[in-house]
């Protein structure tokens, strides 16, 4: 008995070990977002094993450094950030607490990805608190646009290549194939907004100027008086004003804000309409990859424009 | 397109190099030969690919440049400013000539300034009765308590370091000031210098960051208050070592710390060898994505007042609840803290036995809003017989993510003279400077 017993275990033992040093083999990406880990995985495929911190429909400002998420990054042997300062609030303790030296920003597996994407909103001249929680290296929602997606797989692509050299014809193909497709979608999608060119939007939070910039859309005004300010009586009452008097009928809200205040805002505006699009891979149930958050945003987007603007 | 000039002698090269193997191994070799081109012709496209992408990219750039309003072109380089010898340091053995002026043309190296903050702690206390006892510093009208002005920057690839100083009304305290090395072999997390001790959870939590604006009873009882001093808690110079416990999902960590051994009225160091050393277990689990659970146990000893042949140990377990639902997370939050720590102080015949404990409830009902309670009692470490008790209640109102408002009605009964404060506790909280991580 005992010795059926002491076999089964050395022998659990050793099927373990067998599983954890295959798991090892593959090189463990963790990201700070869904999106980041939706393109890591689009390059990287069956040779990485991907982990996302944030979850997409979560505030990407406000995540809490979780000791959970020490254990990630311990493991991680490359971390893609969003950078600008988007997770200023939280992953410094979870990097410094992972004890992985191989991911500490300046070593060969930490990665800014937003390093070589276009940033919109750098501020220029003097900034303080009083313009609200401003980022002073730019707009850090710059993934809501394709061709940014584009150059945050090249660069994924380039590093993951450096840290694993003979992978490298693999992720090149990945990265073709992710780029064939992304090229093919973005033809539709602009197929499917061109005739909203132009229109004005009201958004929550200043998390869509990429993404706006990209479909010629125009933003007009925030539901938040300043960046990361809830919303106040008479800014609202402001906001309201000016949409009628420019006629602007469509507000956009990420799916972590409250929508009180924005379907009180449709509400006083004939025609008036708020719209959740999801910010991220994963804000909504059925986007899980980054073609899909545009599919899915694009879509929505464009039938409630057709729905304001009777186009 | 020039890359693609250059790689084809490269190619030519490697050809070159296939064609003079010898002959015996040949068709095994052109087969490899050949997947080996195909391999090469491969990645030349995509290395084409790539450099037609970036210069699509770069052209657009550039377009985006020009059509933006012209930035002002760039300055001729400045000739670095200069002085003349003063007059009377002129002489054999002295500079001559023109003398550079230091931190005029250095603008570039402030890019490795520390981070910067600074965070104002305001009080004020109303009530009939102060409060306070020998460990409990009372609470003036009003006073702005604590001013912490933080430092914290990478000293280099192997540390980073973090200052906070403590400016009170009475002086200037290095509350912190350490140098963590999070690269070592080992798993291991060190960290050097003055701390707040890891014991229990409170402990290492800095005031501002407190779910109260007090500490709690055990904290000033057992974890060396005084009269003296409105921020209590263990803190020292000494080193810490932590490490993770592989345990699968579960995060499991266990610190050592080794200290000086001189910590407000709980530890005194007469020796060079009185030293106090701790040892801390934590483990943490997320039950939900939005509920997590974390506890921990811990233990501490040192020397007390009484001399180097009398120690104090103290044993600490807590136990911490939250609940955030993410999609609301900005909203809605909830936390439950309990903290229970035995003393045993050796005094000249016997020991004195004491125990504390708080527990307390802290929830978020809106975007900038808290509301909480907490039970607390602790009897004194140096006098086991007296036992204060306390309960409050805590409103806060956050403006924005860098200020604070918040009240707390805090009653206490004395152990000592049966005597009872009621007291209202007001604070401002208010920080400018380089955004700190939110506490966790």
């Amino acid at each position: 008995m005992r010795v059926t017993r002491s076999i089964i275990t050395a022998a659990a033992i050793v099927l373990l070990a067998a599983w954890e040093s295959q798991a090892q083999n593959k090189l463990n990406v963790v990201t700070s977002t869904e999106d980041l880990a939706s393109i890591a995985r689009e390059v990287g495929g069956e040779r990485v094993n991907v982990t996302a911190l944030a979850r997409g429909y979560q505030d990407p400002h406000f995540v809490e450094p979780k000791p959970s998420f020490i254990l990630a990054v311990n493991r991680a042997g490359l971390y893609v950030a969003v950078g600008r300062e988007l997770e200023i609030g939280w992953l410094p303790p979870l990097l410094t607490s992972s004890r992985n030296a191989r991911v500490q920003p300046g070593a060969s597996g930490y990665l800014d990805a937003s390093l070589n994407v276009r940033i919109l909103e750098i501020p220029t001249g003097q900034i303080t608190r009083a313009m609200g929680d401003v980022h002073p290296f730019g707009n850090p929602h710059y993934w809501l646009e394709p061709g940014n997606g584009r150059l945050i797989a090249q660069a994924i692509h380039n590093k993951l290549g450096e840290l694993s050299p003979p992978d490298r014809p693999y992720f090149g193909q990945r990265y073709d194939d992710f780029d064939r497709r992304l090229a093919a979608a973005e033809k539709r999608w602009d197929a499917i907004m061109a005739p909203y060119k132009g229109t004005k939007v009201v958004t929550y939070h200043r998390s869509w100027p990429n993404f706006m910039e990209r479909f010629g859309l125009e933003v007009i005004g925030y539901v938040e008086p300043k960046p990361g300010i809830p919303p106040s009586p008479s800014h609202t009452l402001d906001l309201i004003e000016e949409m009628k008097r420019q006629g602007v009928k469509l507000i956009i809200v990420e799916p972590y804000f409250s929508l009180r205040t924005p379907q009180a805002i449709a509400n006083q505006i004939a025609g008036g309409k708020v719209l959740v699009l999801a910010p991220s891979v994963g804000g909504m149930k059925e986007v899980t990859d980054y073609i899909q958050l545009f599919d899915y945003n694009v879509n929505l987007l464009a039938g409630a424009l057709k729905q304001v603007t009777g186009k | 397109m020039r890359r693609v000039y250059v790689l084809w002698p490269v190619l030519a090269a490697g050809l070159l190099v296939g064609a003079v193997r010898p002959s015996s191994a040949q068709t095994a070799d052109v087969e490899s030969l050949r997947r080996e081109i195909e391999q090469l012709r491969k990645e030349l496209a995509a290395v084409q690919q790539q450099y037609d992408q970036r210069l699509a990219a770069l052209e657009a750039r550039l377009g985006a440049a020009q059509s933006a309003p012209a930035v002002a072109p760039p300055q001729a380089p400045a000739t670095p400013p200069t002085a003349e010898v003063p007059p009377g340091a002129a002489g054999p053995g002295t500079p001559a000539g023109q003398l550079p002026v230091y931190g005029a043309a250095t603008a570039g190296s402030k890019i490795f300034n520390p981070d910067i903050g600074m965070i104002g702690n305001f009080l004020g206390a109303v009530g009939p009765n102060k409060g306070g006892s020998e460990t409990v510093a009372p609470t003036p009208f009003m006073t702005l308590q604590e001013s912490e002005a933080s430092f914290q920057a990478i000293v280099d690839p192997y540390a980073r370091a973090d200052f906070f100083l403590a400016i009170g009304e009475e002086g200037i305290e290095v509350e912190e000031g350490f140098a963590t090395f999070p690269a070592l072999p080992g798993g291991l997390l060190v960290k050097a210098g003055k701390m707040r001790a890891n014991f229990g959870r409170l402990n290492a939590f800095h005031n501002h960051t407190l779910p109260w604006i007090d500490r709690p009873l055990v904290m000033y009882n057992l974890l060396g208050g005084s009269a003296e001093d409105p921020d209590t808690g263990i803190k020292d110079a000494g080193i810490s070592v932590s490490r993770l416990i592989p345990a699968g999902n579960v995060f499991l960590e266990a610190t050592g710390e080794l200290y000086r051994g001189d910590s407000g009225t709980l530890f005194k160091s007469s020796r060079r060898r009185d030293l106090a050393a701790l040892g801390r277990v934590r483990g943490y689990v997320d039950l939900t994505d939005q509920t997590n659970v974390e506890a921990g146990v811990s233990y501490v000893r040192g020397h007390n007042d009484l001399g180097s042949d009398f120690l104090t140990e103290l044993y600490g377990a807590d136990l911490t609840l939250r609940w955030r639902p993410l999609s609301r997370a900005i909203y809605r939050s909830l936390a439950a803290r309990a903290e229970l720590v035995w003393s045993r102080r050796e005094e000249v015949s016997a020991f004195q036995r004491a125990s504390g404990l708080y527990g307390s409830l802290d929830y978020q009902f809106a975007r900038r809003w808290f509301a909480g309670g907490r039970y607390d009692q602790a009897e004194r470490g140096a006098n086991a017989s007296i036992r204060d008790r306390g309960f409050s209640g805590v409103l806060t109102y956050w403006p924005s993510e860098f200020s604070q408002v918040r009240g707390q009605y805090r009653r206490t009964r004395f152990g000592d003279d049966g005597r009872v404060a009621n007291e209202l506790l007001f604070q401002l909280l208010f920080t400018i400077g380089a955004h700190g991580a939110h506490p966790f």
